[in-house]
C-alpha cells in the first residue's frame, strides 16, 4: 500500500540551521532514500518552500477568500512529504523511524493514500 | 553523530530560533533590556540541562519565557530577602504550565513584542552601523566576537560600540504601549529598513572580508521571514524578503576566483541558488496581488526579472525600465535614475543613457558607480579618452579593491586598444 509521510517540523528552527547542518541532514536522508529506491518503494518526494510563501484559498464561501499564509497556524508546519510503498503500518513505521534517524526533530504524519494519480510524472521543476 | 553532539545541535538550533520572540516577550515583562537578556541567558542554561533529559518542550519559546521569568522573579526575591533559593533541579517543572502560558502568548502578543524589540534597535539617534550591531547582538544573539569579525574591527571596539548604543536606547523611552495601526506601520517600515541594512552590510562586502560577512545576509533573511510569519499580509515585508532572497541567490556567481566583481550579465547563472529564487519569486507574486506597491516590492520585481532570464539577452529590459520609472516616483533619487540608465542603454543605446545620467553629474560627483557607468557608456561609443577620464575618477572613488580591480580591467583594455590603433 502507498503511504504518505507528511513531514512536520518547526520551520523557524529549520531555517536557523547552518549550511553544514542542512547538508549533513540531506546526506543522511539521501542514504535512506537511495535504499528505498533500490527496493523500488520510493514514490514522489517534495520539499515545500517556507510557509511564508504560502497562500490559502478558503472555498467555504462564494466567492472564495484568498488569505496570505498557511491554512493553519501551528507550532509545527508541513514542510514536505514522501510517498512510499509499505506492506503494513508496522512497515511504514519502521521506514519512518529510519527517516527520522536521518533527520531528527519534528514528526511524520503517516497516512495511507486513498487514490494516487501519478499525473504526467515529474513536472518540469525549478522553472518559474 | 554522538547523542550528546546531536542534542547540542538541535538545542542550539531551537534556542537560536526561539531567541527573538522569547527575548521580546521577556522585554515586555521586565521592561528592561539587561534584565530580559539575563533572564533569557539563564533560561537557555536550564534548557541545556533539562531538554536532553526530558526531550524538547512542545513550545520551546513559551518554555524559555516561562522559565526566564520565574528565574528572574526568584532572583529578585532572593535579593530582597536574602533567603536561600531552591536550585534549578527542584524548580517546579515548567512543562505543566507551558500549555497555559502558550495560550496567553498568542500570535498577537508576539507580533508587537517582536516588533518592539526590533524597533528599539532602530532608534533614530543611532547611526546605521550601531543599529545593525545592536540588532545582531540583541535580536539575533550573535556574540560580540562574531559581530566584530563581520565588521572587521577589534572585539573591544565592538564591545564599546554596543555598550554605547545600549545605554543610548536605555535612556530613550521604550514604546511599551500597544501601537495603533499607523504607528505599527511606521515601526514596520523602520524595522524593514534596519533589516535591509543588515543585509547590505553582508552583501556589499567584497575582498578578503566578504566571506566572513555573508552570514549577515542569511541572518537578515531569517529576521525577515520571522517578521513575515507574524505580519503575513504585509506586501512590503514580502517584497523585502523576496528582494533579499533574489539578490542573495546570485552570491555564488558575484565574484571570480580572484575575488573580482563579476557583472550581472557575465555571471554564471547556473550557479545561482534556485531554492532562493523559487522562494523569492513566490513571495513577489504574492505581494503584487495586494496592489499596494512599495519600494521593496518594485526592487524585488526588478530582481525577479533578472532571475527569470536564463540568459542575459533574455532580460526584459522594457519592463525593468518601467519598474525603475515607478521606483523613481516612489523614492526619487539620483541613484535610482542611474540604475534606470542601465536599462535605457539596453533599450535605446548608450547615447540615450548618457543623456539620462548627464543631470546626475552634480549630485553624484563623489559616487563610484556614476563614473563606472559613464566610462562604460563612453567606451561603447568609442569615446575612449573621455572613458579613461571617467574610469580614473571611478578608481579614485572605489569602495573596495574588487571594485577598483574591475575598473582597472577596462582601463587596461582601453590602453591595449590605444596602442593597437597607433
Amino acid at each position: 500500500m502507498l503511504y504518505a509521510f507528511l513531514c512536520y517540523n518547526d520551520e523557524a528552527a529549520i531555517s536557523s540551521w547552518s549550511k553544514e547542518e542542512e547538508a549533513a541532514v540531506m546526506t543522511s536522508l539521501g542514504t535512506v532514500t537511495e535504499k528505498l529506491t533500490r527496493e523500488g518503494r520510493l514514490g514522489p518526494v517534495a520539499r515545500l518552500v517556507p510557509t511564508t510563501a504560502a497562500t490559502t484559498l478558503r472555498k467555504d464561501r462564494d466567492p472564495p477568500l484568498v488569505i496570505d499564509g498557511p491554512f493553519a497556524e501551528t507550532k509545527e508546519q508541513l514542510l514536505g512529504f514522501f510517498v512510499i510503498d509499505c506492506q503494513s503500518l508496522e512497515h511504514a513505521l519502521e521506514t519512518a523511524r529510519e527517516l527520522g534517524r536521518a533527520n531528527p526533530g519534528g514528526s511524520y504524519e503517516i497516512r495511507p493514500l486513498l487514490e494516487f494519480w501519478p499525473g504526467n510524472g515529474k513536472p518540469e521543476s525549478g522553472k518559474s | 553523530m554522538s547523542d550528546l553532539a546531536h542534542d547540542l545541535t538541535w538545542i542550539d538550533a531551537a534556542l537560536t530560533a526561539a531567541r527573538p520572540q522569547a527575548l521580546a516577550a521577556l522585554l515586555r515583562y521586565f521592561r528592561d533590556l539587561d534584565m530580559a537578556e539575563e533572564a533569557f541567558q539563564e533560561a537557555c542554561l536550564r534548557a541545556l540541562k533539562n531538554w536532553p533529559q526530558n526531550g524538547p518542550p512542545r513550545d520551546p519559546t513559551a518554555w524559555l519565557v516561562l522559565v526566564g521569568r520565574n528565574v528572574a522573579i526568584d532572583a529578585t526575591r532572593h535579593r530582597a530577602r536574602q533567603q536561600p533559593l531552591p536550585d534549578g533541579d527542584t524548580l517546579p517543572d515548567a512543562d505543566d504550565k507551558e500549555a497555559e502560558l502558550a495560550e496567553r502568548l498568542d500570535a498577537s502578543h508576539y507580533r508587537d513584542d517582536l516588533l518592539r524589540l526590533l524597533f528599539i534597535c532602530c532608534h533614530p539617534d543611532l547611526p546605521a552601523t550601531q543599529q545593525i550591531a545592536l540588532a545582531l547582538r540583541i535580536v539575533s544573539g550573535l556574540s560580540v566576537k562574531q559581530i566584530a569579525r563581520a565588521f572587521l574591527v577589534g572585539e573591544s571596539a565592538m564591545e564599546q560600540r554596543i555598550t554605547r548604543a545600549k545605554s543610548r536606547i536605555a535612556r530613550a523611552d521604550m514604546p511599551f504601549e500597544a501601537p495603533g495601526a499607523v504607528e505599527r506601520a511606521e515601526r514596520l517600515a523602520a524595522v524593514a529598513a534596519m533589516i535591509y541594512l543588515v543585509f547590505n552590510e553582508g552583501y556589499s562586502a567584497s575582498g578578503d572580508g566578504a566571506a566572513m560577512r555573508l552570514p549577515l545576509c542569511d541572518e537578515a533573511i531569517r529576521l525577515a521571514r520571522l517578521l513575515l510569519r507574524l505580519f503575513s499580509a504585509e506586501p512590503e515585508i514580502m517584497g523585502l524578503t523576496a528582494l533579499m532572497l533574489l539578490q542573495h541567490a546570485r552570491t555564488p556567481a558575484r565574484f571570480d576566483a580572484d575575488g573580482c566583481v563579476v557583472l550581472l550579465e557575465d555571471q554564471d547563472r547556473t550557479a545561482w541558488n534556485r531554492a532562493m529564487i523559487t522562494e523569492g519569486l513566490a513571495l513577489i507574486d504574492k505581494a503584487m496581488r495586494h496592489r499596494r506597491r512599495g519600494p521593496y516590492q518594485v526592487q524585488a520585481a526588478i530582481a525577479a526579472l533578472h532571475a527569470r532570464a536564463e540568459r542575459p539577452e533574455n532580460t526584459d529590459w522594457a519592463q525593468i525600465d518601467l519598474l525603475y520609472a515607478a521606483l523613481e516616483e516612489l523614492t526619487p533619487s539620483p541613484v535610482v535614475t542611474l540604475n534606470r540608465a542601465v536599462a535605457i542603454a539596453k533599450l535605446r543605446g548608450p547615447d540615450a543613457a548618457l543623456a539620462t545620467i548627464e543631470p546626475l553629474a552634480a549630485p553624484l560627483n563623489g559616487y563610484f558607480h556614476f563614473f563606472g557607468l559613464k566610462g562604460a557608456l563612453l567606451m561603447q561609443l568609442g569615446r575612449n579618452a573621455e572613458a579613461c577620464t571617467a574610469f580614473d575618477r571611478a578608481i579614485a572613488l572605489a569602495n573596495s579593491a574588487a571594485e577598483a580591480a574591475h575598473i582597472r580591467q577596462h582601463l587596461d583594455r582601453l590602453a591595449r586598444e590605444g596602442t593597437a590603433s597607433r
